[in-house]
């Protein structure tokens, strides 16, 4: 039978020879293994001091976005919320009313948009269906929480600042 | 000063060694659990522990602290006072066995010779090896008074595994005391500070001890007593607080004086090569002496957890095997060639 890998080793059942029955040479070898890796690098990263790069394609938390002038640029479409197959995204659609223009881009827009952190699954579909750019996976994850009141990710915990108003800051 | 015919100084010198002792061993058990968690993780390329005080030092406190505050449960269908008896035995018998090692030479204060060693009896390896099988009845006891049948099994194994690896030990031992004539474990060290060290005469002997010393300390690979994965921790699996406590900590307090015993018998005890050149004083001598053997006795500790982080559990067959089929016979051969060469040296 042919192989998948050259790498197959025949199981070797020979009696075990005078030198491996004693085992003190194996075991001897085998400290020797631990002892070296005594000196070796650790791979432990001290996390709240020390983090680690994100891959550049990594998708943490959602945000909201804002166009230029600091407007949001969803508009409830609820394509996010068709795409997203955990079902973690709900929204509620409202009217611009007129003198909201700074505030909305389009006429429509969400007046309550809800991201449930605990069913998410951070595929990253709802960045994908978005038509208008206004959700983006970033970099940073959910913290742990106590109560599950609190993944509930609301409009306020996912819009990002205004730059119009906290760019001076 | 006599009162009553009464020593007073001897006994309050007693009493402060007693204490100063057990502090030490307490003290080293203690920092053994610190040092065995580095050193896991060391070998498994992780830190440790590392948060609790600088290099994680406060560890053992916050162990214990955690020990003492949690539950106390005591199973219904348990005799009440055998499993409170269990830890208590292990944890004395534990304690016992550092009277007789000789911690350094005699230091002068004050005009008044005083030995470092709490009690030189002339019987002292007995004595060691009388109070170390005590300890198994800790473990018996605990694990049969839990009434659950996994620290039955593993009391059961504990027993047979100590009774078996006691043999092999005394007949190592039994060629260690042809060569040295003496039991009393101050003048094995004096004649080894005359001399060279036990270990040259008796290397096999000192492997077969070390061995066996593994076994009676249940260290891996001889852990078969607190198997996680086949008995849930064994004889301490019902216990909880500080009772489980008291069993971890025996362990590491037998381990502690196994490793004094190991430096004692064959690597010189408090004796150091060239120590009676270097022209000290008397006290100076004894601090340096006794600097040597806690040296000595830290390399053991470390060896020990370097073993028990390298190789893994024997299954209990094999380790039946070991102990009655290998090191019984390798320890009377041994015995028998000492004995012939004792004899041919002084005819």
């Amino acid at each position: 039978m042919q192989t998948l890998t050259n790498r197959a080793k025949p199981v070797d059942r020979r009696p075990m020879t005078f030198m491996e029955k004693m085992y003190i040479p194996a075991i001897a070898k085998g400290m020797g293994i631990t002892l070296k890796h005594l000196f070796q690098r650790k791979a432990t990263v001290s996390f709240p001091e020390k983090k680690r790069q994100f891959s550049p394609v990594f998708r943490g938390l959602h945000v909201l976005n804002r166009d230029e002038e600091g407007r949001e640029r969803c508009t409830a479409c609820g394509l996010c919320a068709v795409a997203c197959p955990a079902e973690a995204i709900t929204m509620e659609a409202a009217e611009r009313k007129p003198g909201e223009e700074h505030l909305y881009r389009e006429e429509k827009y969400a007046a309550r948009y809800e991201i449930n952190m605990l069913r998410c699954i951070f595929c990253g579909f709802c960045e994908e269906a978005c038509p208008k750019d206004a959700v983006y996976m970033s970099e940073t994850f959910a913290p742990a929480m106590y109560e599950r009141k609190g993944f509930i990710y609301g409009k306020q915990d996912l819009l990002i600042p205004n730059p119009k108003t906290s760019s001076g800051k | 000063m006599t009162l009553l015919s009464i020593d007073w100084f001897f006994l309050i010198e007693k009493i402060l060694l007693i204490s100063g002792v057990l502090v030490l061993s307490l003290v080293v058990a203690m920092y053994s659990t610190w040092g065995e968690r580095k050193v896991a993780a060391w070998i498994q390329d992780r830190l440790g522990p590392n948060r609790a005080g600088p290099m994680g030092l406060l560890q053992p406190l916050a162990d214990g602290g955690k020990l003492f505050f949690k539950e106390e449960i005591i199973p219904t269908n348990s005799n009440r006072f055998l499993f409170i008896l269990g830890p208590s035995i292990a944890m004395l018998v534990a304690c016992m066995t550092s009277a007789v090692i000789p911690w350094a030479d005699t230091i002068t204060i004050a005009g008044r010779q005083i030995s470092l060693q709490v009690a030189d009896v002339n019987i002292g390896i007995l004595f060691i090896f009388g109070v170390v099988s005590m300890g198994v009845y800790g473990i018996m006891i605990g694990g049969w008074a839990s009434n659950n049948k996994f620290s039955l099994l593993a009391s059961v194994r504990a027993a047979s595994q100590i009774i078996s690896y006691e043999l092999p030990m005394g007949l190592a031992l039994i060629a260690l005391l042809m060569l040295t004539g003496t039991l009393s474990l101050k003048e094995i060290v004096e004649q080894q500070r005359a001399g060279l060290w036990n270990v040259v005469y008796q290397p096999l002997g000192f492997l077969i001890f070390l061995i066996c010393a593994f076994a009676e300390c249940n260290r891996t690979p001889f852990d078969l007593p607190e198997a996680e994965n086949e008995l849930n921790g064994g004889y301490h699996l019902e216990y909880s607080s500080m009772k489980l406590g008291f069993f971890l900590f025996a362990e590491y307090i037998n381990m502690f004086i196994s490793s004094a015993l190991m430096a004692t018998l064959y690597f010189g005890g408090y004796a150091y090569p060239g120590m009676d050149k270097l022209g000290l004083s008397e006290n100076m001598l004894a601090l340096t002496g006794f600097l040597a053997l806690f040296i000595k006795t830290l390399l053991f500790i470390f060896f020990f957890m370097w073993v028990r982080w390298t190789i893994p559990r024997f299954r209990y067959d094999q380790l039946m095997r070991l102990g009655w089929r290998v090191l019984i016979p390798l320890a009377l051969a041994n015995m028998l060639i000492t004995g012939a060469v004792e004899l041919l040296r002084h005819h």
